[in-house]
């Protein structure tokens, strides 16, 4: 009997170094064919000319604490003008012995937020919970009662004004939307063309013009002696303004429903309301999660437009800060924060839009 | 920004549509602002020195002052007011509408605003007067010698128009650099943009003081317009005119009588009738405004007389470091002078 014995040992052999690891990673995604490499370089070549430098300015030779003076002196970034206004930046007139309440219901509102993106913990409760929560939030603003001294409107101001301005603009304009949305559905012709009307003439003007219209025009055709609060004025402009924005997405959500769903409501004997709320609406309006989610990132970013009637919100207080002697000048630090700012509210609604879709699997 | 532009042109031509429509007011202001407790003044809100709030959100300024002395006047305490602030299209129609009851907020008094805007301005506050800054490394001494160069300036108010005037009047070429923020024009002026920054003589001081290197620069000696700002009111209510103008003259006339917020009380004791007439000692004055005797004391307690005011804001220890200037008294060269408080 013969023994067969291998000749030499049978080793896997390793493919060359540069195909696997980091370096393999390198050839394959960034310099797999000539136009790709000439784009890593030009790439790399630019990060080298513009982080250094930046990093330079903004954190070696960066101010934290200091006056404006020395900030004036010095070559690096001034982020001290963030730090020594950041009361009013963030909170405006608010008078700074009451500043808690305004703290306070933000973060009211964020911890709400933060329990809504759950959805497990989504029922009839968290509704309440919501009108609760706003409730306690108009009254920690506005005061007056249980011993909070009252703090008149035209002094709130800062980030409060801004999140005040779009989530109520947001949610009171989300359900006059989809009822523009369903009125422009509508069989009866009246209702049709009114809502027509509406929805075409807000979207033909620009937001800007409205608020205008609602600092300046508006107010002159009211009675003597009567005026309305400013942000009023504003808050029902904005409100106008994106519900006929989110009509028009909705009535795209509408259209895609297929209209055998609608013969097979009205086959089972629902009547109007009924087939559109259990029937059309939840299908409606779980397709135009994304383009809703877009508008209402676009209305919160507009809010900012109210800085030309000179409500102090966020962009105004930074604004009126800039323009002091001491801290002229340094108007890229402060914008630079107030990008963040807003970056930070926009990409908390888009993740949420974006985790919603999933769940809702559309 | 030029729809922006052309919305605002056309609001403010639907203003002067509805005006005529306005009622009158005869009385009624100061009734209705005793009814709520509060003076409503319009206020600038961004600039320093006139009307801005502070790092605590505290209103500060020259106007600001004022608006206070009016209620000090009106209720015997200077913090029964309310501060709205207003952009420079916004203004006119707020007091036109009832939403303030007197608008402080560096307007200049001009024919046009005093006649068919329907407003009434009472006694400036501020003489101010526009003007040239330039860097040293130009050689320029004359605003005549800036042929050619070209100007960053504010859009859409009278400064823009008065650079215009000015260059046609002296036949010079000149190109506009035209941004919207005064903070963003004058970091475009620091760093090169152009060659000239124009503003009211008053900015363009403060806006050296902050400069990277103050004296680098020079602001040239004509001013070429003249920009009296002054408080004003509605047509139509001459009560309420009264009380506004009499506020402003009365920081005015204490200072020349040597009253300060400091020696008010001590010169209740004074035996020069002028003075006795004015802090109410002699009674009359207060009565014929519709006020307290005690109104001028007040505002001089409460607010102070306006070299105090002016020092305090805009004087030469701020950050704007004006001197006085034309607003120094007319004992002193300047143009503040107050008719007899009798």
């Amino acid at each position: 009997m013969t023994v067969y014995e291998p000749i030499e040992e049978f080793t896997d052999l390793k493919p060359p170094v540069t195909s696997i690891g980091v370096l393999g990673w390198i050839r394959s995604k960034l310099f797999n064919n000539w136009y790709n490499s000439l784009l890593t370089l030009a790439t790399l070549y630019l990060l080298v000319k513009v982080v250094p430098p930046f990093i330079d300015w903004a954190v070696i030779n960066g101010n934290w604490n200091t006056t404006g003076a020395a900030c004036h002196q010095s070559k690096g970034a001034c982020w001290s003008i963030i730090h020594a206004n950041i009361r009013f930046i963030m909170f405006g007139f608010y008078p700074p012995t009451e500043q808690w309440r305004p703290l306070l219901a933000m973060m009211l509102l964020f911890a709400l937020l933060l329990v809504s993106r759950n959805r497990r913990w989504w029922s009839k409760y968290l509704g309440f919970a919501w009108l609760a929560g706003l409730v306690v939030m108009g009254l920690l603003m506005k005061g007056g009662l249980f011993g909070l001294p009252a703090v008149d409107s035209g002094q709130w101001g800062g980030l409060p004004l801004t999140l005040i301005l779009s989530v109520f603009g947001l949610t009171a304009a989300y359900p006059l939307g989809v009822i523009l949305a369903l009125g422009r559905q509508s069989r009866m012709p009246a209702i049709r063309y009114l809502t027509i009307v509406y929805i075409e003439m807000i979207r033909g003007v620009p937001l800007i013009s409205l608020l205008f219209m609602s600092a300046i025009i508006f107010p002159l055709f009211l009675p003597e002696g009567v005026t309305i609060n400013k942000i009023i004025r504003a808050q029902v402009a904005i409100i106008m303004f994106t519900a006929a924005y989110v009509a028009e997405v909705v009535r795209g959500g509408l259209q895609a429903i297929p209209k055998g769903q609608y013969e097979a409501a009205e086959s089972l004997g629902l009547n109007y309301w009924q087939t559109m709320r259990l029937i059309v609406l939840p299908q409606a309006l779980k397709i135009v999660i994304p383009p809703t989610v877009s508008i209402l990132i676009s209305a919160f970013k507009d809010t900012s437009l109210v800085v030309i009637i000179a409500l102090y919100d966020i962009l105004k207080t930074t604004q009126s800060t800039l323009s002091n002697p001491e801290w002229m000048g340094f108007s890229t630090e402060a914008y630079l924060f107030l990008a963040l700012v807003y970056f930070i509210c926009c990409y908390f609604m888009s993740t949420w839009s974006r985790k919603l879709e999933k769940e809702l699997q559309t | 920004m030029t729809t922006r532009k052309k919305i605002a042109a056309l609001a403010v031509m639907l203003i002067l549509v509805t005006l005529p429509a306005m009622t009158s007011w005869a009385g009624e202001t100061l009734n209705a602002v005793r009814a709520k407790g509060y003076v409503t003044v319009g206020v600038n809100g961004s600039l320093f020195g006139f009307g801005q709030p502070d790092a605590k959100g505290v209103w500060k300024g020259l106007d600001v002052d004022t608006g206070r002395a009016i209620a000090a006047a009106v209720f015997g305490d200077a913090s029964k007011v309310k501060f709205i602030p207003l952009t420079a299209v916004q203004r006119f129609t707020a007091l036109q509408s009832g939403e303030i009851d007197v608008l402080c907020r560096n307007a200049t008094r001009t024919l046009s605003r005093d006649t068919a805007m329907g407003l009434n301005f009472v006694t400036v506050n501020y003489y101010d007067g526009q003007g040239f800054m330039v860097s040293k490394k130009l050689g320029v001494k004359s605003a005549k010698e800036l042929d050619g160069a070209t100007v960053c300036v504010l859009p859409g108010t009278t400064t823009e128009q008065n650079v215009a005037d000015f260059f046609r009047t002296n036949g010079m070429k000149w190109k506009p650099v035209v941004i919207e923020q005064t903070a963003e024009l004058a970091k475009a002026f620091f760093a090169g943009r152009c060659d000239v920054l124009t503003s009211d003589a008053s900015q363009l001081a403060g806006t050296r003081a902050v400069s990277p290197n103050p004296s680098e620069y020079v602001i040239l000696p004509e001013i070429i317009s003249k920009e009296p700002l002054a408080p004003a009111v509605r047509h139509g209510d001459d009560q309420w005119r009264d009380i506004v103008d009499y506020a402003v003259l009365a920081m005015i006339d204490a200072e020349e009588l040597g009253i300060t917020s400091k020696n008010v009380d001590e010169m209740l004791k004074s035996k020069n009738p002028k003075v006795q007439r004015f802090l109410g000692v002699i009674k009359g004055n207060g009565k014929s405004l519709g006020l307290d005797e005690k109104f001028a004391y007040n505002i001089i307690k409460q607010v102070g007389n306006y070299g105090e005011v002016f020092e305090r804001n805009v004087g030469v220890n701020t950050k704007l470091g004006l001197k006085r200037g034309l607003n120094a008294l007319w004992t002193q060269g300047g143009l503040m002078y107050s008719p007899p408080f009798k």
